[in-house]
């Protein structure tokens, strides 16, 4: 029994550590070596780049990071929740349209997508041109490289993975239950929050994590329509990496944010 | 005055008329139910009463207050599902006190009701456990007590007991007869088991294509139904269709079936020679005998060939052919009988009934011979 057990998950297990065990512990490797000039990793051993995490610019952006992220997936699942809803409450032929809507912006590239947000939101485009006419903009307000920016596009990018887990508890759950809790004097909202939620509980966690997780290490988004001010971890990671050639410095940050990444997970296991 | 009404409701989904202009009323602490095949606009009624549903036109009212709008939340009627439709996140204890906390009573009240629900149940031991770990009638006990701490004055009951096996329903059904007599709530039953709704009502009204067939007490129903719908579904029945002859005396007339077969029949209708007749003629209320019986006033006998015999343990059903008719005779077996030579299929028999055993329908539909344990093309016809 055990050797067959094992015999199964064997795949999977070299899988994980193969590649995500292994770059893990190459990261934190890194983060503990010298950097050379040339951008390379010197011999020996130097907390340098430890040390370097303490730069009084760090906090900030590390809290910028976590609330961006939080307000994110927190917008997300309240955006999903209604479309999971409904999705799971149509006709079959209906379900099957909702969920292809759902997935069809996974056939354009994600970048182009980026790029397209920042078409739609110049300061010449179609959008600040028209709420400018409306008058409900002034001349000087910038839609694009504003930290709501970045968590606009975001939300856009990362909705449809909110959706689908979302879905995919609501679609299991019993909605006659929701008579019962109308029944013994519950009102719409109360029957909602005490017995739909914990009901999908499960897909709530999922679609949390699955948002908030990727959010954490985005650097494309904040990089193409963020500014200044909603600069996130990740683009700290890639300056390190591309701008300053300091390998160790990017691995100590990236280290940093694999143990940000990893409480939930613990949080999870604990709970679960 | 009665406690729950229905006034002239009517309701439909899309094409379909699930409600056609029903009134009826429940008198405070009966036990009523709503008996009829699916379909048949019981558990849509049942649903109107409890807020889930809005009906087209008419109105509901319960002791005496117009409810027709009211959301479910704000009447004081509670319902068991058939499903039961327990909160699967909250173990025994949580899911009867979820009425009580949604009314924000104080914890320990809730905590002594909902005890007091428990031991009513008798599930005093099982009140920590999730839902998942209980038997289908331990479900059916949570749902029932979950519905009644919250005192409703009616408490609606839908298809309760029909995902539990035979055995377990009889018991229970026996249990919620207990509960009644003890909590003393009025109770609306809806089932489609003719069974279930004799033994635990007070009262019962048949329906059929959305309308009320009949009401009545479970005797008045079982012995004089009013169509041939409710003599067809509940319990058995054999049709005869005939033409009156002449009036015999003041309530009896003699009836021509065929060529060969009149019968006397007593009618608390006045007849006119030519009306047809149909009646409903209970399959024990036939004797069965194998030597010709003395003839008797008021009584009908025929002689026939037994062509189908069903045998069920307590009684046996012989299905018996006198010309054109074919009629079913209920013969308990009253005493241990396993040497004595019963009647047998291809024996020619006798029977007979007294005339006011046949009783006479209203109105007849051919389509409800269907409901029949056998039918004519299902009987079995094969050569001695």
């Amino acid at each position: 029994m055990k050797q067959q057990e094992l015999r199964a998950t064997l795949p999977s297990l070299l899988w994980l550590l193969v590649f995500v065990a292994l770059p893990t512990c190459l990261i934190f490797y890194i983060a503990i070596k010298p950097a050379t000039s040339n951008g390379g990793i010197g011999a020996g051993w130097s907390l340098d780049a430890i040390k370097a995490l303490a730069d009084p610019h760090f906090p900030a952006i590390i809290a910028r990071t976590l609330w961006i992220s939080f307000v994110t997936t927190g917008l997300c699942l309240m955006i999903a929740l209604p479309v999971a809803w409904t999705i799971a409450r149509a006709n079959p032929q209906w379900k099957q349209r909702l969920l292809l809507l759902v997935v069809v912006p996974f056939w354009t590239n994600f970048l182009i997508r980026v790029f397209a947000w920042k078409q739609i939101l110049h300061a010449e485009g179609f959008l600040a041109t028209l709420l400018k006419k409306l008058h409900l903009i002034d001349d000087n307000t910038m839609l694009l490289y504003q930290p709501s920016t970045v968590i606009l596009v975001s939300i856009y990018s990362f909705l449809p993975f909110a959706i689908l887990p979302l879905y995919a508890a609501a679609e299991k759950f019993d909605f006659s239950l929701l008579d019962a809790a109308r029944d013994l004097g519950a009102s719409r909202a109360r029957a909602i929050r005490q017995v739909f939620l914990p009901g999908i509980r499960q897909g709530l966690l999922t679609a949390a994590i699955v948002v908030f997780i990727p959010m954490l290490g985005s650097y494309i988004i904040p990089d193409l329509v963020g500014g200044k001010e909603s600069e996130m971890i990740g683009n700290k990671i890639a300056q390190r990496n591309f701008n300053d050639r300091n390998l160790p410095q990017a691995a100590a940050l990236s280290a940093a944010l694999t143990l940000v990444v990893l409480l939930p997970f613990a949080l999870r296991r604990r709970q679960g | 005055m009665s406690f729950l009404r229905f006034e002239n409701i009517r309701k439909s989904f899309g094409n379909f008329r699930a409600v056609d202009d029903v009134t009826l009323s429940i008198e405070k602490g009966q036990i009523f139910s709503l008996l009829g095949p699916s379909g048949c606009g019981k558990t849509t009624l049942l649903r109107m009463a409890a807020g889930f549903e809005q009906p087209d036109s008419g109105r509901i009212f319960l002791d005496g207050i117009d409810i027709t709008t009211l959301p479910p939340e704000q009447r004081k009627v509670n319902t068991v599902f058939q499903n039961y439709a327990l909160f699967p996140h909250l173990n025994v204890r949580e899911n009867i006190a979820f009425g009580l906390k949604m009314a924000r009573h104080g914890n320990d009240f809730i905590r002594s009701e909902v005890d007091r629900m428990l031991a009513l149940v008798d599930l005093e031991e099982h009140s920590d456990k999730r839902i998942s770990q209980l038997s289908g009638g331990q479900k059916q006990r949570v749902a029932i007590a979950r519905a009644l701490v919250n005192r409703p004055q009616v408490l609606l009951l839908d298809e309760p007991l029909a995902a539990l096996d035979l055995k377990l329903r009889q018991r229970l059904l026996v249990e919620l007869d207990a509960i009644h007599d003890e909590v003393g709530i009025t109770f609306l039953y809806v089932t489609h088991d003719q069974s279930e709704a004799m033994s635990i009502s007070d009262q019962i009204a048949v329906m059929n294509h959305g309308q009320v067939q009949q009401i009545g007490t479970p005797h008045e129903i079982y012995e004089t139904p009013l169509n041939s719908f409710v003599a067809a579904f509940i319990g058995d029945t054999n049709f005869l269709t005939g033409t009156v002859e002449n009036s015999l005396e003041a309530n009896t007339s003699l009836a021509r079936i065929d060529d060969d077969i009149t019968i006397i029949v007593e009618n608390d209708r006045p007849l006119r020679t030519g009306d047809p007749i149909h009646l409903s003629l209970r399959p024990e209320k036939i004797q069965l005998t194998r030597s010709e019986p003395p003839t008797a006033p008021q009584r009908n006998r025929l002689t026939g060939i037994i062509e189908d015999t069903i045998y069920y343990g307590s009684h046996t059903r012989y299905w018996v052919r006198c010309g054109s008719l074919k009629l079913c005779a209920e013969v308990q077996h009253r005493k241990f009988s396993l040497e004595e030579k019963a009647p047998h299929w291809g024996d020619t028999v006798w029977i007979q009934w007294q005339a006011e055993d046949g009783f006479l329908l209203d109105s007849y539909n051919a389509e409800d011979e269907s409901l029949l344990t056998l039918t004519e093309e299902e009987l079995i016809v094969e050569s001695p």
